[in-house]
């Protein structure tokens, strides 16, 4: 038995939970409750204690999800890239994942360093930055639907797409 | 027009969509 294959799903698996979980954190638990903290000026708490830890295990488990991903496609990484025959399922789910990965370290990381006060920026800098933050985070929840139904069907539910 | 993106039902409804339309493509074109 190969264990790489084994070992490397398993990673796959731990650390995807806990960068889609703390996605969906954000978005369906930080975000209204931010709001709702600001109005009743608790949000420091937030945002000073919670927020950059979860942003900490965030990025990183992105980074080790996508790395244990491309050693578990193993020699069928360029195949999954390229949709070749039988690899288009896994393929679209691997680049839906790539995308998200980009947009966590691209675009997410460094707008919340500026909305954390990690990085100097000016109020007016702030407000974009959250935006765009807010609109990056939005935009990978999105893509993880579809990313986890390829994921999850991409080589083993043949049935679905007929390989 | 609104961005959907700004609420999260709009958000869930995207993503279902554009599996939707990937599903489609792969089961099309790509297979």
């Amino acid at each position: 038995m190969d264990l790489v294959p084994v070992f490397a799903r398993w990673l796959h698996f731990l650390a995807g939970v806990m960068w889609i979980g703390l996605l969906y954190y954000f978005n369906f638990v930080q975000v209204p409750a931010l709001k709702a903290a600001a109005a009743d000026g608790t949000a420091a708490g937030i945002t000073k204690h919670v927020a950059p830890r979860a942003l900490f295990y965030f990025r990183w488990a992105a980074i080790v999800t996508w790395l244990a991903g491309a050693a578990l496609l193993g020699a069928n990484f360029v195949n999954a890239f390229t949709l070749s025959k039988g690899y288009a399922g896994i393929g679209i789910g691997a680049w839906l994942g790539t995308i998200m990965l980009f947009n966590v370290w691209g675009v997410i990381w460094p707008n919340q360093q500026k909305i954390l006060g990690m990085k100097p920026a000016t109020d007016e800098e702030k407000n974009k930055a959250r935006r765009v933050a807010l609109l990056a985070s939005r935009t990978n929840t999105m893509l993880s639907i579809p990313m986890l139904f390829f994921m999850a069907g991409g080589l083993t539910h043949k049935a679905a797409f007929g390989l | 027009m609104k961005n959907p993106l700004d609420s999260l039902w709009g958000t869930i409804i995207s993503g279902l969509v554009l599996t939707a339309i990937l599903y489609v493509i792969v089961k099309n074109f790509l297979t």
